[in-house]
């Protein structure tokens, strides 16, 4: 077992708004080591994304009081939060939820993707760091990389313009991926792609990843354990297999029967292991 | 098998873009049998809620028929269709955009009952009262506003609104796409329901090939505008013979039917082209 690249203990959140003081994660606690997924799942409210944000270090610091600690290597960012502008984008990086609003609409992939490659390697010349985009580009399947870098945002799909953020997330070479969501706003056979990259990514580098999603079937996928978080809290937490297959707490076992079933069809009978 | 309740034929819907036309439903065709649910079913830009808003005539379509138990509403002026109107109802996708948020839940459902011509306002407060009561929600429901509401919540005094004009045709698109998955599920067994009950027929949009084989006895699958494939769900979904129906099916992923750690042969890698 190596040592973790993330590990999060007793983290509260505490969020001040015109309501009052609510306590969006409430004492929460889990690990990353290299080359494992993570996935929080859970509904809406549930506090996932708060967690992610928190641990990204994201949150007002006006709005949010965070408490326990957010170890990254043997730095915790709760108790130095200046120490975070070491760690985001080089020890991790976020992939947002929503591609076709995160990237500025009035520069090109190029420049966007440029920036993020220069803030890593400042001293990369500007064709350096034009060539470095094109490698990062190509990783992650965008195809036609070199006449990508001149387009502007809203002449790319939504699918191609999340494998453009994946990229930025990786131009800073960073060992842990925090993804919020990263494909709910895509169209299925878009979001198999994505996850596929993900997957991919994951065993050709040993990257880590925090899922957050509110879809079991990707959690089923992607994941090495699941947290199943409601009210703050995690509820049942555990190996992939074991939560889905077995899950041992009420709520699980809701969201699971929740989901409609596709009932079986005629590429199953070539067994499990397609 | 029922005479079909609606019928469309060879439907066309072009939008104006500029400099030109843009085709979003290309010569579909599909019938609805009385008291059954078809789905349609597709991906973003398939012109699946292009064809909604036609059979709702919320837009006029190009050219082809939508007979409605007979009747082509497909070419009716405004003032011809609006005697029609509240035989075929929507069920919207965003809860929290299609409810008016100065009214209460109660005048929201008893407004398309004036529309109808219930008189008197005593009799529509207590429909709606009624219809409040039938899709689940408390009677403390009734005097307050959308604002307060969940969106499963919201969700359902859509689906009270639209059966206040009584249709014989309930038109639900994407209404499940914006709920949790256990609020979603509530929401689907209450459209079954009323089916059950009222023998209300049912057109189900969705994204969501779950959604469609719990929800649907007949599907139509689209993309680009075109019907790709169709038949009875349950066939189509075990066995469905066209490339992208197979696609879409392999795409949607069913949590308790992997095997092994980070299967990624569930996800076979698909090569997108660039818009």
């Amino acid at each position: 077992m190596t040592a973790a690249l993330l590990d999060v203990e007793d983290l509260q959140v505490e969020l001040i708004t015109a309501g009052g003081v609510i306590r969006a994660v409430d004492g929460v606690s889990f690990s990353i080591a290299e080359g494992e997924t993570v996935t929080v799942i859970g509904e809406s409210g549930s506090g996932k994304s708060t967690t992610a944000m928190a641990v990204l270090g994201l949150l007002p610091d006006d709005l949010a009081v965070l408490s326990g600690s957010v170890r990254f290597g043997g730095t915790d960012v709760v108790a130095d939060p200046r120490a975070l502008h070491e760690v985001r984008g080089r020890t991790v990086s976020l992939i947002p939820q929503d591609p076709m609003t995160a990237l500025s609409p009035v520069h090109t992939i190029g420049r966007q993707l440029g920036e993020a490659v220069r803030l890593r390697k400042p001293e990369l010349t500007k064709r350096a760091a034009e060539a470095r985009a094109v490698e990062l580009l190509d990783l992650v399947h965008v195809p036609r990389a070199a006449e990508q870098l001149g387009r502007y945002p809203h002449q790319l799909s939504g699918g191609m313009l999340q494998r453009v953020l994946i990229a930025i997330a990786l131009a800073g070479e960073p060992r842990l991926l925090v993804a919020d969501e990263p494909t709910s706003a895509l169209d299925v056979t878009v979001q198999a792609g994505i996850l596929a990259l993900l997957l991919e990514l994951q065993e050709s580098t040993g990257i880590g990843i925090l899922m957050i999603t509110h879809d079991l079937g990707v959690a089923r996928l992607v994941s090495d354990r699941i947290h199943v978080m409601r009210d703050g809290r995690f509820v049942e937490s555990g190996e992939v297999e074991a939560v889905v297959d077995h899950p041992s707490h009420e709520y699980t076992r809701e969201l699971l029967a929740a989901v409609p079933v596709l009932g079986p069809w005629d590429e199953d009978v070539a067994g499990g292991e397609r | 098998m029922t005479e079909p309740l609606l019928d469309v034929r060879d439907l066309v819907v072009e939008y104006h873009v500029r400099g030109g036309s843009f085709r979003a439903v290309d010569h579909v065709s599909f019938t609805v049998h009385k008291g059954r649910t078809l789905a349609i079913v597709g991906e973003s830009g398939c012109g699946k809620s292009t064809i909604a808003s036609a059979i709702v005539r919320l837009l006029k379509p190009s050219s082809g028929q939508i007979l409605l138990d007979g009747t082509d509403i497909a070419g009716l002026s405004e003032r011809r269709m609006r005697p029609l109107r509240s035989r075929v109802q929507m069920v919207f996708q965003d809860p929290y955009a299609s409810l008016d948020p100065h009214l209460t839940a109660q005048d929201i459902v008893a407004e398309p009952l004036r529309l109808r011509g219930v008189r008197s306002s005593a009799d529509r407060r207590a429909q709606a009262a009624e219809l409040i009561d039938r899709v689940g929600l408390p009677s403390s429901a009734l005097e307050r506003r959308p604002a307060e509401f969940s969106g499963g919540q919201r969700q359902r005094i859509g689906i009270a609104r639209a059966l206040a004009s009584s249709p014989e045709l309930l038109v639900c698109d994407e209404a499940t796409s914006a709920l949790d998955v256990s609020v979603q599920a509530q929401v689907l067994a209450l459209l079954e329901d009323l089916q059950r009950d009222t023998g209300l027929t049912c057109i189900v949009i969705s994204h969501n090939l779950g959604v469609v084989r719990r929800i649907s006895a007949d599907v139509v699958v689209m993309k680009a505008g075109r019907v790709v494939e169709s038949g009875p769900t349950a066939d189509v979904l075990a066995a469905p013979k066209e490339p992208y129906t197979r696609a879409l099916r392999r795409a949607a992923l069913d949590p308790t039917a992997m095997t092994g750690r980070k299967p990624r042969s569930f996800v076979t890698a698909r090569e997108e082209v660039p818009a």
